[in-house]
């Protein structure tokens, strides 16, 4: 029998990275596991190895600090942030790629120029399920829910990044290169369309990478 | 489906009561009696913190009725962190409860830490748009739990003991049930409903999903790094620690250290090292010479 060889096999899934510290982590890994993408639980820097992308889940923003630092995971989980490879950051995950950090001031990476008030949209008796406005932004519907959860607010974005939602007119949805960051949880609704868009641009990624690699 | 439909739960419900929920899985959420203690806590890495009046060694010590904390002292708790506050209320005291809506904490326990206020009935926790927790001992006592609105369960333990010893009894007698419907005909699962004292369709979900619709947490007497991760090998998404952090003798590092047990409770490497040099845990109370109703525990029904 002859062996057919398939020169047009389509890539290896993409290989998703979820920062696995604390969270809602295995919500985060079903959003992709149901649209295909492979994932891996990061809890320390060896797991960063061969990433085509990281989710920075919901969480406590201090909690998540203060481990990535124990970890030894905050010099390289920023060297990936600053690759160029896709980052979905929710909730606290925006916090922490963050320029700037209110209410209290913390640390963070910076590679979203935006800055953030922590829990400005309130408690958790003020969380709930909210309509936002895209105006067809990234493709994405208009309008479109977001779940808000002691969600942190975007109170001023500069030039470099991208306003793509907005609630009551503030921004709740920013990109910035490979960067997409939210204020709500697109991963707690089951076809969100802001977590699809993090999937395109995690398979266009991989695209372009295995072309270049072909090529060089 | 990230959150499949859940008897009894809006789906606004499931994302919001639930979804808050989730957020806490894998962090530690420490028990506080005033600010300063809520400070420490934070500092310490805590996802949330519990505020009481007494923390249970002190309140099993001195007696007495023990009821939901001062407002004023939540109201500066809430002043002083940034992480979710959540305050505990009495078995069956919904104006306890009404009250915590009020002054807007994060989470309402319904606990039997505290004196229950009702010896029938628990908290019709369906009107509050905030979240609860309740404990179990059981299957049977989270899924009524759960069918009254709980959004979280944590295993009871014995708390105010510092001895794991119930806490693992409870989580373990938790996982049997859940496997135990594994499979189960319709006729059966109409049996554990009836048993169970609650909806069949909430017995199916879990016979089906094989984990709770709700997130699984563990309390009641983990006072060490090496406790902590106990329970989140035997299957908690998180830990409650009451009395073990600040009845110890250095509050701070032994906060921390379970912290990063519960990040790390699959490295004996990690457990080694963040357990070393702690100094001395809370003096824990041997439960098997407890009088029966002196347990903690056996309050709820």
């Amino acid at each position: 029998m002859t062996q057919v060889v398939d020169d047009t096999t389509e890539p290896q899934a993409p290989l998703c990275g979820v920062l696995a510290i604390q969270g809602d982590v295995r919500e985060h890994v079903q959003a992709l596991s149901r649209r295909g993408i492979a994932t891996r639980a990061v809890r320390r820097p060896e797991h960063l190895e061969g990433l085509d992308g990281i989710v920075l889940p919901g969480g406590e923003s201090t909690t998540m600090l203060k481990m990535l630092a124990f970890q030894g995971l905050w010099d390289p989980l920023g060297d990936l942030l600053r690759s160029g490879r896709p980052v979905f950051a929710t909730c606290a995950g925006l916090i922490l790629c963050a320029d700037d950090v209110q209410s209290p001031a913390q640390q963070s990476y910076g590679v979203l120029d935006v800055s953030v008030t922590r829990n400005a949209w309130g408690r958790q008796i003020r969380s709930g399920t909210f309509e936002l406005r895209t105006h067809g932004a990234a493709g994405l519907p208009d309008p479109m829910s977001g779940v808000f959860i002691r969600a942190p607010g975007i109170v001023a974005v500069g030039p470099a990044c991208e306003v793509l939602a907005t609630r009551e007119g503030q921004p709740v949805l920013v990109r910035q290169g490979a960067v997409l960051g939210a204020s709500f949880h697109p991963e707690l609704e089951d076809d969100h369309p802001v977590v699809d868009l993090f999937v395109a641009s995690l398979r266009a990624s991989v695209g372009e990478r295995t072309v270049a690699d072909t090529t060089s | 489906m990230t959150l499949p439909p859940i008897p009894g739960f809006t789906a606004d419900e499931v994302r919001s009561k639930i979804g808050f929920c989730e957020q806490l899985k894998g962090g530690v959420i420490m028990d506080v009696i005033d600010a300063d203690q809520a400070r420490v806590a934070e500092e310490a890495g805590a996802v949330a913190v519990m505020a009481l009046e007494r923390v249970p060694s002190d309140i099993r010590k001195q007696g007495g009725v023990a009821r939901m904390s001062d407002p004023k002292l939540i109201q500066e708790i809430k002043a002083a962190v940034s992480i979710p506050v959540m305050a505990k209320v009495r078995i069956g005291h919904f104006v306890e409860a009404q009250i915590l809506e009020a002054l807007e904490v994060d989470c309402i326990d319904e606990s039997e830490v505290l004196t229950p206020a009702d010896e029938e009935f628990h908290v019709d926790k369906r009107p509050f748009r905030t979240p609860f927790v309740c404990g179990c001992r059981d299957l049977g006592e989270a899924l009524r739990r759960i069918h009254e609105g709980a959004a979280l369960i944590r295993t009871k333990g014995e708390a105010g003991t510092g001895n794991v010893v119930e806490a693992v009894r409870h989580m373990r007698t938790l996982w049997s049930g859940i496997r135990a419907l594994k499979g189960m005909d319709a006729n059966h699962l109409h049996k554990k409903a009836v048993e169970y004292r609650v909806p069949v369709e909430l017995v199916s979900w879990v016979a089906e999903a094989q984990k709770l619709p709700v997130p699984n947490f563990s309390a009641g007497g983990v006072a060490t790094p090496a406790d902590a991760a106990l329970m989140m090998q035997l299957g908690a998404e998180t830990v409650f620690v009451g009395s073990g952090i600040f009845k110890s003798s250095d509050p701070v590092s032994r906060g921390k250290a379970i912290v990063k047990a519960v990040a790390n409770f699959e490295n004996p490497h990690v457990l080694a090292e963040v357990s070393a040099g702690l100094g001395e845990p809370m003096s824990g109370l041997d439960v098997r010479t407890m009088p029966e109703e002196e347990k903690l525990a056996v309050r709820g029904w």
